[in-house]
């Protein structure tokens, strides 16, 4: 299954830059949690396990696991429904599967599952013209797990899967003027969602975000406690495990949400610009992948799984600045996280295998 | 071709992409730019106060001594249990734990909270002072749980009267500022300034420069470490011009015999008050560390009036005392002489009305010495009357009876002697020459403050020059002691004849060791000059009827003033003892003062005050009622 050859295609560059950002991402975990403690450890074991699920996910040939990708989104769907049931409870939401060992968080690894999914639905060769129906298909598809997820509840991880299907969906050729009436009847929709269909902590979030000085102290708190975080830093930063927002814990969740602010504290604009460089570099270096790819099925499934990783990195750190309501939204390949650290990683390994197949047949 | 237009479309919608992507970066990485560089400092600022806090290191106060260098006011350290509200989230869970932690009532806790409710958030509220080592150990525990985070417990140094209520209205007491000593003192809220005498007067002096303390706190409040350390400057330390074992002898020997009242004694030299009591006192420890509202209550509602300070705010009838004013009067003005002999057939016919001596035989021809020393009051109607109202007063101004002393204390009440003027501008009315006749002997409108009376004897010591009376010798500014220059003294001096000088020391002093009423304060090769005098509480016609109707004590005052040694006083001040009838008692305590000055000058032992005779010593000497008579002795 992998040819000798296959490995002079593999993408070093793009590797090299992916655990370049897990290095930083360790490095603050490490600084904010105060040395190589239980956190830290645990990230260096889901960085282990996360480089060998790349590995995995480079050596099967794509197209195989494009022909097995129903399988997949069905046993995904299958742990979804399973974590609303037996899905420990923390912070008054069920995400994880108690494995003992290690929490799971399944709905972490519902973007690669579902931007597989509609890759293999919307990119296969023989397919006449992207139809109305096929889209009515696709967005179906999105809904089942984003609605299951929206029930643990986790409104982030679930908004992470939209990108999936609107940049599949773009890039199999939806006709722009859909995407037109989308954003004015997003925008027209929005005062009824904000009204009716949010739950009373997430207009509060909301609110405070346009105003987070009238609750300093609540919901306002934290995004304010961001913003002087990374003000705070500067151009070259307070120095390595120095920065004070961080350590004496103003800013809450510091080695998981808002790392990206204690980088910014810590290490200055400096260090923002490598970090936000390399993250661009990956992206672009990604989306070439996306372009070489031999056949629509690889762009597809590259865009896919681009597209949800992408959304979370500019969100994440926009919201780290204090410009974005806060979300339980994790930084891609810098945060602590496990399950997100291995479902990123098994991602651009999808990445790589479609760069890596580009000569094949 | 199907095929080449999807890859064409692909690479347009894939760069479409790119641009959008590339775009949000870099709005990204300008945003960070707009934060770390354009609005860094203002953000730096706040990661501070975040982390920051400046509690203050208060100082101690100056430590005060006595003439002789005998410790008066220290300071020891007492605990203070505060609230730091600046990362309280939940401040009733802090209130509940705090009061339960200290056993104060929950209710107390949450009102001294609410009071300070408006004031920035970083200033502790001092819940508790002066804690237990109890309440200190058990909040202390709770912090290193975590559990009261937000809770400090501050060592503060607090003022220590060592004597308690001894000297209490002359050191004062001090106390948190108030809104107008925070302007005029240029002090925050929470400062401990002086409030009430020597305390109050030189307080720039005593207070010293409050230190500070950065440390490190996390998002809880914990102190993480510390910064920087202001270390406080302590307050100058003070002589005071008082001498401590005469001001105890006086309060022991009033003590003794169960008196109330003041006593003044001042160097006349250089108006250095040396003793300055008034009984019954406070003990200012009840001050140090926030008095409790019943103390306050009682002390202010008591019928004593401890808080007053009768010495400068008492104001009461001259009586006999007045006599030296007038005989001093008559010498200047050269109305008599001191050999000038008057009749006294047991008193005297004035304006048609008959003027009573307390010598009910009379004292027959009589010259002024002896009418100093029997205190006769034919002798001092008829001077009087010579001198007019006018003329004493002119010289009760400027022995220094009238008006105020000047002293460097507040609140000093001017002492008052009629004169026709004061008369006409007080109730419009004329002045009536038969009034003239009782003011001569003490009585009538005159009313003198104990501090006044002290100031006159000063000046009749000194032949002329009358003294500001003064509190503060030295103070230290850290190079040592340094003397406090006395400024000139604000009155016009003048030089007593020396006849003049001489015949009223021997008039005094003859009533001390002759046969006058003052023998009380004889003390053996001392020459003790004194004057005895009785300040009537009503007439004596008023106390006839208020008998048995009253709880009011309403027995006379009694007066003592005195000067030691006759010839070249060292010594001169009165004695004022409330209710004890006559200026007899007034002399024991005086007597019992000049030993222990005498005592310590030549380096004897210091006397004893003498048990008070059994078996009743607190009652009041009580006199019969049939010796009280029209005159004052």
């Amino acid at each position: 299954m992998f040819e000798r050859r296959l490995y002079h295609h593999i993408d070093w560059v793009l590797i090299g830059a992916v655990l370049a950002i897990c290095a930083i991402g360790l490095a603050m975990i490490y600084s904010t949690t105060g040395g190589a403690g239980q956190v830290y450890w645990t990230q260096v074991y889901a960085l282990g396990l996360g480089l060998i699920g790349m590995a995995i996910a480079v050596s099967i040939d794509y197209r195989s696991l494009a022909d097995k990708s129903h399988w997949l989104f069905f046993g995904m769907i299958i742990l979804l429904v399973g974590v609303l049931f037996i899905g420990s409870v923390r912070g008054g939401s069920r995400r994880w599967i108690d494995l003992g060992v290690f929490n799971l968080q399944p709905s972490e690894f519902a973007k690669a599952a579902l931007a597989l999914m509609l890759a293999k639905m919307l990119g296969e060769e023989r397919r006449p013209a992207l139809t109305n129906n096929d889209l009515l298909v696709a967005a179906a598809l999105t809904a089942v797990p984003f609605l299951l997820i929206m029930r643990q509840p986790d409104l982030g991880t679930a908004a992470t899967l939209l990108p999936i299907l609107l940049v599949v969906a773009y890039v199999a050729g939806m006709p722009m003027k859909y995407i037109y009436v989308g954003a004015l009847v997003a925008v027209l929709a929005a005062p009824a969602v904000y009204k009716f269909a949010l739950q009373d902590y997430q207009r509060e979030r909301i609110s405070t975000f346009l105003d987070p000085s009238s609750d300093p102290k609540g919901a306002g708190y934290q995004q304010i406690q961001a913003r002087i975080t990374v003000g705070s830093g500067g151009t070259t930063g307070k120095g390595f495990m120095s920065g004070t927002q961080g350590q004496l814990r103003f800013l809450p969740v510091a080695h998981n949400d808002f790392i990206f602010s204690v980088l910014a504290e810590e290490q200055g604009l400096v260090g923002v610009l490598v970090a936000l460089g390399l993250y661009l570099f990956v992206i672009m270096r990604a989306l070439e992948a996306a372009q070489l790819a031999k056949d629509r099925l690889g762009a597809y499934l590259v865009l896919g799984v681009l597209a949800s990783f992408t959304f979370q990195v500019l969100y994440n750190i926009t919201m780290s600045a204090g410009l974005a309501p806060v979300k339980g939204l994790t930084l891609p390949l810098m945060s602590y996280g496990g399950s997100s650290l291995i479902a990123t990683l098994v991602g651009f390994g999808l990445i790589l295998n479609v760069r890596m197949r580009r000569f094949t047949n | 071709m199907a095929i080449a237009e999807d890859r064409r479309r692909l690479t347009s919608r894939l760069n479409v992409l790119r641009v959008a992507v590339a775009f949000g970066f870099g709005l990204l990485a300008c945003s960070f730019w707009f934060f770390q560089v354009v609005q860094h400092a203002q953000f730096k600022e706040m990661a501070e106060n975040n982390h920051q806090r400046t509690l203050t290191l208060r100082a101690p106060r100056g430590i005060i001594y006595d003439r002789t260098g005998k410790l008066l006011v220290e300071n020891r350290n007492s605990f203070n249990i505060s609230i730091v509200r600046e990362h309280t989230k939940d401040i009733d869970r802090t209130i509940r734990v705090l009061a339960q932690v200290t056993g104060v009532e929950e209710k107390v806790v949450r009102e001294i909270v609410d009071r300070h409710r408006r004031e920035p958030s970083y200033r502790p509220i001092v819940v508790v002072q002066d804690a237990t080592l109890a309440q200190v150990a058990a909040v202390t525990a709770r912090r290193l749980d975590f559990e009261l985070p937000d809770v400090i417990v501050q060592e503060v140094p607090t003022r220590q009267y060592p004597d308690q209520d001894m000297a209490a209205h002359l050191i004062g007491y001090v106390g948190e500022a108030s809104e107008e000593q925070m302007q005029s003192d240029g002090v925050t809220t929470g400062s401990i300034v002086g409030q009430f005498g020597v305390e109050r007067v030189y307080n720039k002096l005593l207070m010293g420069e409050d230190g500070a303390r950065r440390v490190v706190v996390n998002s809880v409040g914990r102190e993480i470490r510390t910064l920087e350390e202001i270390p406080p400057v302590q307050g100058r330390r003070v002589q005071l011009t008082v001498n401590y074992a005469m001001q105890k002898a006086a309060e022991d020997a009033f003590r003794a015999y169960g008196y109330y009242g003041s006593a003044v004694v001042l160097e006349p030299k250089t108006g250095d008050v040396l003793v300055l009591t008034s009984l019954p006192a406070f003990d200012p420890n009840d001050f140090a560390t926030g008095i409790d509202r019943v103390t306050w209550q009682q002390l202010n509602t008591d019928k004593l009036r401890p808080l007053q300070n009768r010495a400068i705010q008492g104001r009461y009838q001259p009586g006999s005392t007045f006599k030296v004013v007038v005989a001093t009067a008559a010498l200047e003005e050269g109305v008599i002489t001191p050999e000038r002999q008057i009749y006294c057939p047991g008193g005297g016919t004035f304006y048609g009305r008959f003027f009573k001596c307390h010598l009910v035989g009379g004292h027959g021809n009589i010259d002024l010495r002896h009418a100093i020393e029997k205190s006769c009051n034919t002798y001092f109607y008829t001077v009087g009357n010579m001198l007019g109202v006018d003329r004493m007063y002119k010289w009760s101004e400027r022995l220094g009876l009238a008006l105020k002393s000047g002293v460097d204390l507040p609140n000093e009440v001017e002492s008052i002697v009629p004169s026709t003027e004061w008369k006409l501008k007080r109730t419009g009315e004329r002045w009536y020459p038969g009034e003239t006749i009782s003011v001569a002997i003490g009585q009538g409108q005159l009313s003198v403050t104990p501090m006044s009376m002290a100031v006159m004897m000063a000046t009749v010591a000194n032949g002329g020059q009358r003294m500001v009376p003064r509190l503060v010798k030295a103070y230290d500014e850290g190079h040592g002691w340094q003397p406090v220059q006395h400024p000139p003294s604000p009155f016009a001096p003048f030089v007593m004849k020396p006849e003049t000088v001489s015949a009223v020391r021997d008039g005094l002093w003859l009533a001390v060791n002759g046969a006058g009423t003052a023998g009380r304060g004889r003390i053996v090769g001392r020459d003790v000059a004194g004057k005895t005098g009785t300040a009537q509480v009503i007439s004596n016609q008023g106390k006839e009827r208020a008998r048995g109707n009253t709880d009011r004590n309403l027995n006379d005052h009694g007066w003592f003033v005195f000067m030691a040694p006759k010839d070249n006083p060292e010594v001169a001040g009165v004695v004022f003892v409330e209710h004890a009838e006559h200026g007899y008692f007034g002399a024991t305590v005086a007597k019992h003062i000049l030993e222990t000055y005498f005592a310590q000058r030549d380096g004897l032992p210091l006397p004893v005050i003498a048990p008070p005779p059994a078996p009743a010593p607190a009652a009041p000497v009580r006199v019969a009622a049939a010796t009280v008579t029209g005159g004052t002795h």
